[in-house]
């Protein structure tokens, strides 16, 4: 089984941490994985992508052109991917921020108000877990078990207390 | 009886510098400072692009090639390995003040704990006569035939004044070598200049004004009175800065 | 056994370094590499190192030359336009006969060029770079635990031979994280007889120098440094050979292009087409011998390559122009996907690239 996962949206929306978070549970659980950023300006507001491969296999290239799982955090990144996730895919889409519907019919939508969700938990940066939470239970590319260990590995010591209110989002997600 | 002999940490290589150019009393300085303070054998000297290009050959102590202007960077490579070493450049005009110009200033803002011998003698000596950073207003060269015009080729560099605008240096001053009491002073000066790095001190640049002969169209006896005459009104002698003694005061 | 980490390519070649024994770095901030300054700078004082930021890549590179003379292991890394800077210094440590570890993390080019991944560099990183007649030995890192080995590899090659070598990656080998087991390194200074650490008033002072006036000797001295080259050429090649049993078609790739053909190399066997690929790790030495044999045997050969077609003539050179030798490219940042690969293998394989 490979998962090949592009997650996009702006800049400060948290899109490499999430990747960072599903790579690291991936790692854990025995898995070949991969992560890759775009990088340069976009990491300072403008648009920003990771793309995450999980995989039983050796991982061949890290760049996800064709993603299984694209996770679409804002419009731009919807407009601009939605065409290459392959034939039967997945497409989870922060549906407070976007507007639009997805206009494959060959794919699997899941619309999250993740923006709104987060606010509610009072987490409104969580956005980005929260989709992550519906991942786990959707796509199964890593287990929703033990997420404390991945969590752990990507929240660093000095933001600790923002170990507890990370889990809540997942849940929030993963429940939605 | 005063016997007069070859301070020990220069090598019995002869020298290939022209007659009546005062690179040999430089030095015969530099070596003289090694042999008082008793440090050959943790020396490494850093040679330079320019006349001095093969003063590998004429240090007894462990010697570095550097590429032009890159002196600095190189003794910085070494010190920073080997505190515990004393590391000195010994540099003409055209390497330390123009094309690494970058590398002298550097160093001297960080303070490194190196010892720069700054051969200033206001034309590029080994390439056969072209202007320096440091050629004066009105100094015919090969490549200022008409005389340096300021209006087109600029002002020559101060690098002792500026140099001692850094917070960064311990000790930058400008000594000649064109009569009996101002070699006296610069041996005083160049000595204290590795007593510095001895001590931890950092940065001590010592400024040489020195004679081309060759290259400025002079007998040596005529160059050394140029320098009298129009080097030294230009680059007076004198310490530019001394943070040790002025903390102490 | 080490516990593997999750860690960038950048912070693997660093970690890595200091494991190898390196405690001595210096560099300058330039895109996509400058994590590997960062951590340095974060961990050199810890452990009784030196960091330091220089004035520019000419000074680092000068830097570096100062403490390669000590004997010391040291490096400095870069991207693209720093690494054309450091050249002069590159050139003087080659001719002076020191170990040193040079990165290039490269970006595309040429001038300013972008920040995205190339592989364009290739020419100036196993052709020389600078002036005058001298080779590098260069590594390909195809993964992020090859950024860790191969840094640990370039390091104790250098100081075997007296020559400073390259670690060539790209922006995404530098970006992209993956797990990584940074391996404990058994690493004692041996004793040399060259540096400049001071007489001691002990021995004849020692001259680290690539100047000689004379001719003949230097002559002399570039004839014998090409007997150690031809020593590197013989001992040190390093390849992976993947699926070139059976082959009748082969691609060459390094590098992060070596990943993305993996995949197609793969896809195209499910074809049904029998195709293989050879991966140079080292660059220089160049594998020579495996692609001369592979010549013999396949039809075709590909190169894949982040750059107009640099690598190539390295395999029509090695290939002997026995068999044709197609390239599929993408540059100035792009980076080819697997279909791409795909396609071309595919025309290669229909006789029409």
């Amino acid at each position: 089984m490979t998962k090949n996962i592009l997650i996009a949206g702006f800049g400060g929306q948290g899109v490499l941490f999430a990747g960072k978070f599903l790579a690291y549970k991936g790692m854990l659980e025995g898995k070949q994985i991969s992560w890759l950023p775009s990088y340069g300006p976009e990491m300072r507001g403008g648009t920003a992508n990771c793309s995450v491969i999980i995989s039983d296999e050796p991982v061949g290239s890290p760049i996800v052109s064709k993603p299984d799982i694209l996770i679409a955090m804002n419009l731009p990144s919807l407009d601009k991917y939605e065409k290459d996730v392959v034939s039967g895919g997945m497409i989870f889409v922060d549906s407070t921020l976007i507007g639009r519907k997805v206009e494959r019919t060959d794919v699997k939508v899941f619309y999250v108000p993740s923006t709104k969700l987060a606010q509610e938990i009072g987490a409104p940066k969580l956005s980005n877990m929260i989709l992550m939470g519906k991942v786990i239970k959707e796509a199964g590319a890593v287990s929703y078990e033990n997420l404390e260990d991945g969590l752990k590995k990507v929240v660093p010591a000095k933001h600790a207390d923002m170990f507890d209110i990370n889990l809540k989002a997942i849940e929030t997600g993963y429940n939605y | 009886m005063v016997v007069f002999e070859k301070p020990k940490s220069l090598t019995d290589a002869e020298l290939h510098y022209c007659p009546g150019c005062t690179h040999g009393i430089i030095h015969r300085l530099v070596a003289q400072a090694i042999d008082d303070l008793g440090i050959e054998g943790k020396t490494v000297g850093v040679a330079p692009v320019g006349c001095a290009v093969m003063a590998y050959n004429y240090f007894a102590c462990d010697m570095v090639e550097a590429a032009h202007g890159r002196a600095p960077a190189v003794a910085t490579g070494l010190k920073r390995a080997m505190p515990e070493n004393v590391i000195f450049t010994y540099q003409g005009d055209g390497d330390l003040a123009s094309i690494g110009m970058a590398e002298t200033v550097h160093a001297a803002t960080r303070n490194e704990n190196i010892t720069v011998i700054f051969v200033n003698n206001a034309i590029y000596g080994m390439t056969g006569g072209q202007m320096a950073p440091t050629s004066l207003p009105g100094q015919v060269t090969q490549t200022s035939p008409y005389g340096r015009d300021v209006a087109t080729q600029g002002y020559p560099v101060k690098v002792s004044e500026m140099l001692a605008t850094l917070d960064g240096p311990e000790f930058i001053a400008r000594v000649a070598v064109n009569n009996v009491k101002n070699v006296k002073e610069a041996q005083k000066a160049i000595k204290k200049a590795f007593e510095n790095q001895i001590n931890n001190k950092g940065f001590s640049l010592i400024e040489v004004v020195s004679s081309c002969p060759t290259n400025w169209g002079m007998t040596p006896v005529d160059a050394l009175k140029w320098v009298e005459e129009k080097m030294i009104p230009y680059y007076p002698l004198g310490v530019y800065k001394d943070r040790s003694a002025k903390e102490a005061e | 056994m080490a516990e593997k980490v999750l860690m960038k390519g950048n912070e693997a070649i660093a970690e890595a370094a200091i494991k190898a024994g390196c405690r001595h770095y210096f560099g300058y901030p330039i895109t996509p590499q400058t994590e590997i300054a960062a951590y340095m700078a974060k961990r050199m004082p810890k452990i009784n190192g030196v960091f330091l930021q220089a004035e520019s890549e000419i000074s680092a590179i000068n830097m570096v030359y100062g403490v390669a003379g000590t004997g010391y292991r040291v490096m400095t890394s870069s991207s693209s336009p720093g690494v054309s800077l450091k050249q002069e210094g590159i050139s003087y440590i080659a001719g002076a006969d020191l170990p040193a570890l040079i990165v290039n993390v490269q970006r595309g080019g040429p001038g300013l060029g972008g920040i995205q991944p190339s592989q364009s560099d290739y020419f100036q990183a196993t052709k020389g770079g600078g002036h005058g007649d001298y080779h590098l030995i260069v590594v390909a890192p195809a993964s992020v635990q090859e950024m860790a080995d191969l840094t640990i590899l370039s390091f104790d090659l250098a100081e075997k031979y007296r020559v400073p070598a390259m670690l060539l990656a790209d922006g995404t080998m530098g970006q992209m994280m993956e797990p990584v087991e940074l391996p404990e390194v058994d690493y004692k200074p041996t004793e040399k007889d060259w540096t400049v650490t001071g007489t001691q008033m002990k021995r004849k002072h020692n001259i680290v120098n690539s100047l000689y006036l004379s001719p003949e000797e230097l002559e002399r001295t570039n004839f014998e440094r090409f007997e150690r080259y031809k020593q590197i050429e013989e001992n040190e090649v390093r390849y992976e050979s993947f699926m070139m049993d059976d082959a009748e078609y082969c691609v060459v790739a390094f590098g992060i292009a070596s990943r993305v053909s993996k995949n197609a190399v793969i896809a195209a066997r499910n074809m049904g087409i029998k195709v293989g690929m050879i991966r140079p790790i080292t660059l220089w030495p160049f594998p020579v011998k495996p692609i001369a044999e592979a010549a013999d045997k396949v039809k075709a050969f590909l190169s894949v390559e982040l750059s107009m077609g640099q690598m190539i003539e390295d395999v029509k050179l090695a290939s002997e122009c026995k068999k044709p030798v197609y390239l599929c490219n993408r540059v100035g940042g792009m980076i080819p996907t697997p279909e791409q690969v795909l396609e071309s293998i595919k025309k290669m394989a229909g006789g029409e690239n």
